[in-house]
């Protein structure tokens, strides 16, 4: 049987009468890669800084690897966590190297870990120097590193690829997979939803403070049952019979965009589509067809609330 | 919940602390502004008197005494202000607490290092003023000597500590720098004028033996006290020190409300903090 390493029940975060966290439930397994996604403001790093115990909760029960999120038993547990957090400030005056082996005495993680770490994320050449004269992205990978120290079994990566460059972002993904083959649990928030989108195996969509949709990315495209994108480029001329062909398949919209057409369509007509522009026989030069994204999902379930 | 103290943890932030002012050279600058004002007031100390040179060390430690209450106040508050509001205003502050630390750690971390900064600063400084000045005095002016460096360490603690909660109560590093120079300002330059006009004001109406106990709700009176009262020469030359009941007046006395001035605004600070 799983094991629920984060455990939120109810959870609740008044500032004033701002209700940043409104009554969350929320589970998330070892070894799984969770994303909590939402538009700003939505509640995601509250609720981030709720689970690692930063801020205590208004109402409702938080659990960590079993602890409530306080007290010395969290402390023990804060042991194996590795937070990367979303603004992440680091003392300029020191080295990556130094940075590191700070962070690795309060962890009371092996120093020796400190440069293969630092290799890891990319940085060895760069450990020695002063983090005064790093770039974004470089502070991202030390942040990363650092977050890695101690072998932590469970990992909260804040918007984890801010300021990180494509290779960078795939790098990070790469040895998060490394992590997760070994059994480490990773929850992450990013506004970048193509990027998570197929790497998460579960995640949440929070607005206003509330969990609007959980569950995979499929289960949640199959819950707004978001129409196929079929994208086409005709042959001049090849219009209207398209228009006359789609004209009987009374589920499909199209919409004329410069050289590309737009076919939407529920899922279950896929095929009946399908067969309908094959049959225009030498009409189409190119067709592709596109499943709906997160960010389909994303902006679905917010015109839904609205 | 029952959470125990990790003096590692402590250990840990005090050095990084203690470590960066000796890295940038805090602790080197301040040593030197104290060696050459020691010796420069050391020897100039008495030329209101019309005269110049070293002196005896009761007339150079009453000239230090001064100094000290100006410049060991100011340079513990301007140390603190920044230690966590600073920290907050980074961001660093959460990912700090997000390890296996606890505020109340942290902040003796921090107090622990910047006061051992301090003071080895100030001994640095003045002990190196008083080698120089060891030639011409005998055990019994340096013993008194030691005595003044100990209760400066003390002063620049209790002040240190002052800054410390400053720095946990306030909401930015601007707010928290002008706290600590507002609270500078009235210690040492407000409080005892304040004192001396309600004195002269209220016409003994208000009492002579509640005068001494509002001498203790300022450090640097306590500092003052602290060193005048071993010298019956300098005693003569202040006059606010006179008033002073033996009990209250005695080393013990004072050395432990200076204490509690070192105790006190930490406890707000750690219970804030929490």
């Amino acid at each position: 049987m799983a094991y629920n390493v984060v455990e939120v029940r109810g959870a609740v975060k008044h500032f004033g009468e701002t209700h940043a966290v409104d009554g969350v439930d929320l589970t998330v397994q070892a070894g799984e890669l969770f994303g909590l996604i939402g538009h700003n403001g939505a509640g995601k790093t509250t609720l981030f800084k709720m689970m690692l115990g930063l801020l205590p909760a208004t109402r409702g029960e938080i659990r960590v690897d079993g602890q409530p999120v306080r007290g010395e038993a969290f402390r023990q547990v804060r042991r194996s966590i590795g937070y990367l957090p979303e603004s992440l400030a680091l003392y300029d005056n020191l080295s990556g190297l130094e940075i590191m082996l700070f962070f690795a005495r309060l962890k009371a993680a092996d120093p020796r870990s400190c440069l293969p770490l630092l290799e890891k994320v990319g940085l060895a050449d760069a450990a020695r120097r002063r983090v005064r004269g790093y770039s974004k992205g470089m502070r991202q990978r030390l942040g990363f590193a650092q977050a890695l120290l101690g072998s932590p079994r469970l990992l909260f990566l804040d918007e984890p690829t801010n300021g990180l460059d494509p290779q960078g972002i795939r790098e990070f993904y790469q040895v998060l997979r490394e992590l997760r083959e070994q059994g480490v649990t990773a929850i992450l928030s990013s506004h970048i939803l193509a990027e998570i989108q197929l790497r998460v195996d579960r995640l949440a969509l929070m607005r206003t403070g509330k969990i609007q949709a959980l569950g995979t990315v499929h289960a949640l495209r199959e819950e707004l049952n978001l129409p196929l994108d079929f994208q086409l480029t005709l042959r001049p001329g090849a219009e209207e019979p398209l228009r006359q062909a789609l004209a009987n398949q009374s589920a499909a919209s199209v919409q004329f965009n410069g050289e590309t057409v737009h076919v939407r369509c529920p899922r279950e007509r896929k095929m009946a589509i399908l067969d309908t522009l094959m049959a225009l026989d030498g009409a189409l030069l190119d067709l592709q067809i596109r499943e709906p994204s997160l960010e389909d999902v994303f902006l679905g379930y917010s015109d839904a609330t609205v | 919940m029952k959470t125990y103290i990790e003096f590692k943890q402590i250990g840990v932030i005090a050095s990084k602390e203690f470590r960066d002012r000796i890295r940038n050279r805090w602790v080197l600058a301040v040593a030197v502004i104290f060696t050459v004002f020691a010796l420069v007031i050391a020897y100039f100390g008495a030329a209101q008197q019309g005269a110049v040179g070293f002196r005896g060390m009761d007339v150079t430690i009453a000239s230090l005494v001064s100094l000290v209450i100006y410049l060991v106040p100011l340079i513990a508050l301007i140390l603190g202000y920044d230690a966590i509001v600073g920290e907050r205003e980074r961001g660093s502050l959460e990912l700090l607490l997000s390890l296996p630390i606890t505020p109340f750690e942290l902040l003796m971390g921090k107090f622990v290092g910047l006061a051992g900064a301090l003071a080895v600063s100030t001994l640095a400084g003045f002990g190196l003023a008083g080698i120089l000045l060891s030639y011409q005095l005998g055990a019994t002016a340096l013993y008194h000597y030691v005595g003044f460096m100990l209760s400066a360490i003390l002063l620049g603690m209790a002040f240190l500590s002052i800054a410390v909660m400053v720095s946990v109560m306030a909401n930015d590093r601007m707010r928290a720098s002008g706290l600590a120079i507002g609270l500078w300002f009235f210690y040492v330059l407000v409080y005892d004028l304040l004192l001396l006009g309600i004195l002269v004001l209220s016409q003994k109406r208000f009492s002579l033996s509640f005068f001494p106990v509002l001498l203790y709700l300022n450090p640097a009176d306590i500092f003052r006290i602290l060193n005048v009262f071993g010298f019956e020469e300098v005693r003569k030359l202040y006059g606010l020190a006179t008033v002073l009941p033996a009990t209250l007046a005695s080393p013990w006395a004072l050395g432990s409300a200076m204490v509690m001035w070192i105790v006190a605004p930490l406890g707000v600070a750690v219970w804030r903090f929490k």
